[in-house]
């Protein structure tokens, strides 16, 4: 019993990630039909600028003295950054392409990735790189079971983030904005929304995310890898497709699952094999139920 | 007409195209401040482009677009509104999975005034009351006429002052065209709004508007007052099915 509750904490933690970058493809979808290829790679550039920043922070003494507010500060700043990044992406890479085929668009995508990736290898190298995690071990013991003060921290930092944007989303001026231009182009840039700044913006948003869950992801293993990117944005693609590709709250659902049964899977049967789950749920999702647990019908929360 | 005035909009020999096909051959015609001008025209005769044309989102290959005197062709289309140049455009484009509230906040995206949109609101839901009834609904889920009603309030929510409307009678019960028209009248008469309207169902159009051109295969073949139109035997003979 006390394994099961453990690893329910577990999937929450690692699922509550996934759903933070799967929010990035379902969102981008949402509004251009565009499957960003590239999008992994903004995770592994947001756990990369959180080590280079913690690694600074901790060379001159602040993780010691302040290490939760290192934390924060190194999280936004990352987040910033990455959205920064995803819009440069975007104006270079997607934008020149916003009449093309889709296959351009994804073959662009798919382009930029590699270069992202070859990009951090260059500049980073190819070995791990360590989180300097030592300031904020510890955790809160319930006899059998352990929450580490990091698993705290992310379902906190996940909620909050998750919280934030359905806000974002559903009740301000900016979010009504971008479902109208996800609904019909053609309309809302009648109504004088201009459709080019919105689809950045919405990059920006889903970097900042998968951003997030980079930073918490080098800070829950403790390091980062220049190809980190590839596995969990092709998990937390599959992610976004089992809640129904463009659904907000599908690609959250989604992400729980996905989460929960590697996590599962990998305490009850084989934990060499975790990395199968999320693609065998992937192909059973496209063949059966290709448009996701709430697509089609239950589109309330479509973008 | 006034003879010296300046016209609000002017199209000067437009040509349009789909890829290699030509939709507007040359098209030119002015519409002159609180006009109620309609064009009328068969099918495919390029009606609906000219709209899209006046407002950006199908460029103009040559010719050019005039708006109070300023050139806008060439403009990206997200720019007119705020000019007060908004359109309710064919099919009424409603945002389906917007609710009423939020398709009519969206009309007024561009403006900043706070006070002034919520004003305007309560102004569209006297003008068109079943909105305030349904204002927690999605708009996909409203009936054509409704839909069409809530198109309209969405486009008076950017002030407009000119206001282009493709096909508002289009697929609605005689009842409600009527209703739908006496507004376009009400917002034409008492706001001073300069209405456009593109229309298949001629006889209503030409009722409405005082001038009229009619289209066919991309050219205007014709232009006159409304009434004298209503009167003509080839108009009656082609488009009011007499």
């Amino acid at each position: 019993m006390e394994f099961f509750i453990q690893q329910v904490i577990n999937g929450l933690t690692l699922g509550g990630l996934y759903a933070l970058i799967a929010l990035g493809y379902t969102m981008v979808y949402g509004i251009i039909q565009l499957i960003n290829f590239a999008h992994g790679e903004f995770f592994a550039a947001g756990g990369y600028m959180g080590v280079i920043l913690l690694s600074f922070l901790a060379a001159h003494g602040y993780m010691e003295t302040h290490p939760w507010f290192c934390l924060f500060g190194a999280l936004l700043l990352t987040m910033g950054y990455c959205a920064m990044l995803a819009m440069a992406v975007e104006k270079v890479a997607y934008k020149p392409l916003r009449y093309a085929s889709r296959l351009s668009v994804l073959l662009s995508a798919l382009g930029m990735s590699i270069f992202l990736q070859n990009g951090l290898m260059l500049t980073q190298g190819v070995y791990d790189k360590a989180y300097p995690t030592e300031f904020t071990h510890g955790g809160l013991d319930f006899g059998l079971i352990t929450f580490s003060y990091m698993q705290i921290l992310i379902v906190a930092v996940t909620i909050a983030l998750l919280l934030g944007l359905n806000a974002l989303v559903f009740r301000t001026r900016i979010g009504t904005a971008m479902r109208a231009t996800a609904q019909d182009k053609v309309m809302s840039s009648l109504v004088g929304i201009n459709s080019n700044r919105i689809i950045s913006t919405t990059f920006a948003i889903g970097a900042a995310l998968a951003a997030a869950a980079g930073i918490m992801i080098g800070l829950y293993y403790g390091s980062v890898r220049y190809d980190m990117g590839f596995v969990p944005g092709i998990k937390a693609f599959a992610a976004a497709v089992l809640g129904g590709i463009g659904n907000i709250t599908g690609a959250m659902v989604g992400g729980l699952i996905i989460g929960m049964v590697e996590i599962f899977a990998a305490g009850y049967l084989s934990s060499e094999y975790k990395d199968v789950w999320a693609f065998i749920i992937l192909i059973a999702v496209l063949y059966f139920m290709p448009t996701g647990i709430m697509g089609e019908n239950v589109d309330d929360t479509r973008v | 007409m006034t003879g010296t005035a300046t016209p609000i909009l002017e199209l000067r020999d437009v040509v349009t195209c789909y890829g290699r096909i030509q939709a507007l051959k040359g098209v030119s015609l002015s519409v002159m401040p609180g006009e109620i001008v309609t064009i009328i025209g068969a099918n495919g005769a390029g009606k609906s482009t000219t709209l899209m044309t006046i407002c950006g989102i199908t460029p103009p290959q040559s010719g050019a677009v005039f708006y109070q005197g300023q050139r806008i062709s060439g403009l990206s289309p997200d720019l007119l509104p705020s000019r007060g140049l908004c359109q309710v455009p064919e099919g009424r484009r409603i945002f389906p999975r917007l609710t009423v509230r939020e398709n009519l906040e969206m009309g007024a995206f561009f403006r900043r005034d706070k006070d002034g949109v919520q004003r305007d609101l309560e102004h569209v839901f006297s003008l068109f009351p079943v909105l305030r009834e349904r204002r927690r609904q999605r708009g996909g889920t409203l009936s054509g006429g409704e839909q069409q009603m809530l198109a309209i309030g969405r486009a008076l929510m950017g002030r407009p002052r000119m206001l282009l409307l493709d096909e508002p009678s289009l697929g609605l019960a005689p009842l409600i065209v009527r209703h739908i028209f006496s507004i376009i009248e009400r917002i034409n008469k008492q706001e001073g709004v300069t209405i456009l309207l593109v229309e298949q169902n001629a006889n209503l159009a030409l009722q409405l508007a005082s001038r009229a051109y009619v289209m066919e295969t991309g050219r205007v073949t014709m232009e006159d007052d409304a009434r004298a139109l209503l009167a003509n035997e080839a108009i009656k003979k082609a488009y009011l099915g007499e």
